[in-house]
């Protein structure tokens, strides 16, 4: 259970402002927004890279709000996925057992699990960067999940694909939630996409987060004429 | 790159080529100069005397130990300069680079005047930290005018390392300590290497301050440098260019390391 109350903070000039969600756990929750929202913002404190100002995050139970990123049990995969180009893929993999102590081997018995649900097997002596968009979407992927973590976080994982790699990634990425039971945030801008894989969503326009719930339900009745317009824009 | 389309030569690539031409040739004039002024017998005689083996092995050691404390600062001042913003930091950043611009022979009496202070005296006191005469002297003339290659070269070093992979490594269960030994410093690791030789072949090189705060006595505080100056001070010309060809060597050696290591051999895999 994730649990956020008024949190706020800046950003150079832009603030997000008292942000409170609540997203249960082993949901899937797609957080829409247009570009310069505070979508990745909201993300960045959630995971400790940007101190929260005020408010509070609760994450299945734990008083997160001032703790360090390490310590929040938090995987995150970024837009660019993030990978360590001086790392092939197992390296990549094990890094968060790595991280906490684990030697490569036993880190690579250890997420033995995650590596073969995204069949990654036989990436695993490849250099990072001769992936394909998909495979390094994988890997950050199995690296985030390493650590059986309690919350996911996606920041516009299909942002870098092509349509068919997209559809095939998008249904993965629930396959993939599905099967570990983790609490998942897609932070995207797309209608469509928020709804091939979210139970519900939130809207965030101007650093405020306006209006949650299930995404049809908000299409009937949108808080306001940004919502309404965001949510008929589609894709 | 592809070709632009129209003609190939141009006056702009051809001003800018004879330019090129004609500082690299009185660059190469002078060295092919200096080789044939030499015979190699002769010179072999010469790096074989006591005078100069003593040189080229003091060289060695003061170099090293000097790229040891160029290293051991470069590192966390270049990451410090690369990564922190605090009040004053960009006039740290400016201060780093002062001995670059200083001429060479005020940084040695600067070191003398420092070692006549009461500081200065203080740490002479000390049996096995005196500075002035002595080869520990090199050393400290040695770091304090490469060590400002060094640390620039770092500074480059950790800039093109992107910074939101080490905050990355935070989320995936480092400290900040863990995200710089496993993310930023073998990343830098090709630039560092690169800074380091930079700062010891300008290590290797120094002799202005050497000759201030650490004398030029033969078979003590004699250097390659100190020992072309002490060949010439007598007019023997053929010891002198061949410590000097030795020099040239080690400064081929050195820069075909820098261009390797920056290049994208990726050496620094783990």
């Amino acid at each position: 259970m994730i649990r956020m109350r008024n949190v706020t903070f800046r950003a150079g000039d832009f603030t997000v402002r008292d942000v409170s969600l609540d997203v249960p756990s082993s949901e899937y929750f797609a957080l829409l927004g247009p570009n310069g929202s505070g979508k990745t913002l909201l993300v960045n404190c959630l995971c400790g890279l940007i101190r929260a100002e005020r408010g509070t995050i609760e994450v299945n139970g734990r008083d997160v709000t001032r703790a360090e990123p390490r310590l929040r049990r938090i995987g995150y995969v970024p837009q660019d996925y993030g990978l360590f180009p001086h790392m092939n893929v197992a390296r990549n993999v094990t890094f968060p057992l790595r991280a906490r102590g684990a030697p490569h081997a036993a880190a690579l018995r250890d997420v033995r699990g995650v590596i073969e649900t995204l069949s990654l097997e036989r990436l695993l002596g490849r250099d990072t960067v001769t992936l394909s968009g998909g495979e390094r979407q994988k890997v950050a992927l199995a690296r985030a999940l390493a650590v059986r973590p309690d919350l996911l976080l996606l920041d516009e994982p299909v942002s870098a694909l092509d349509g068919p790699t997209r559809a095939e990634v998008l249904e993965e990425l629930r396959h993939v939630q599905r099967e570990f039971a983790v609490t998942t945030i897609h932070v995207c801008h797309s209608t469509d996409e928020a709804r091939a894989v979210a139970d519900r969503a939130g809207i965030m326009i101007d650093g405020c987060l306006v209006q949650t719930g299930p995404l049809d339900a908000m299409m009937r009745a949108p808080a306001n004429e940004a919502v309404a317009r965001l949510l008929q824009a589609g894709t | 790159m592809p070709a632009v389309a129209g003609p190939r030569v141009h006056w702009v690539s051809v001003l800018t080529i004879a330019f090129l031409v004609v500082f690299v040739g009185a660059v190469v004039g002078l060295i092919v100069g200096d080789v044939c002024y030499t015979r190699p017998g002769p010179m072999l005689e010469v790096l074989r005397s006591p005078e100069v083996r003593f040189a080229i092995v003091l060289s060695l050691i003061t170099s090293g130990a000097s790229l040891v404390l160029v290293i051991g600062f470069s590192i966390p001042v270049g990451y410090a300069l690369s990564r922190y913003r605090f009040p004053g930091s960009a006039v740290l950043d400016a201060l780093v680079d002062l001995p670059i611009v200083l001429p060479p022979v005020v940084i040695g009496v600067s070191l003398l005047v420092f070692f006549r202070t009461w500081l200065g005296q203080w740490i002479e006191s000390i049996p096995w930290l005196q500075f002035v005469y002595t080869p520990q002297g090199i050393v400290l003339c040695q770091f304090f005018v490469s060590a400002s290659y060094g640390i620039r070269g770092a500074k480059s070093a950790f800039d093109s390392v992107d910074r939101r992979l080490e905050h990355l490594a935070l989320t995936l269960g480092c400290t900040h300590g863990l995200a710089f030994r496993l993310v930023a410093l073998p990343m830098a690791r090709n630039g560092l290497a690169a800074a380091a030789v930079m700062a010891w072949a300008r290590a290797v090189g120094v002799f202005g301050p050497l000759m201030i705060f650490a004398g030029a006595v033969r078979m003590k505080t004699e250097v390659m440098p100190t020992t072309i100056f002490l060949e010439l001070s007598v007019g023997r010309i053929e010891p002198a260019l061949a410590v000097a060809m030795l020099m040239l060597v080690i400064a081929m050696v050195a820069l075909t390391l820098i261009h390797w290591l920056g290049s994208r051999h990726r050496w620094w895999r783990t």
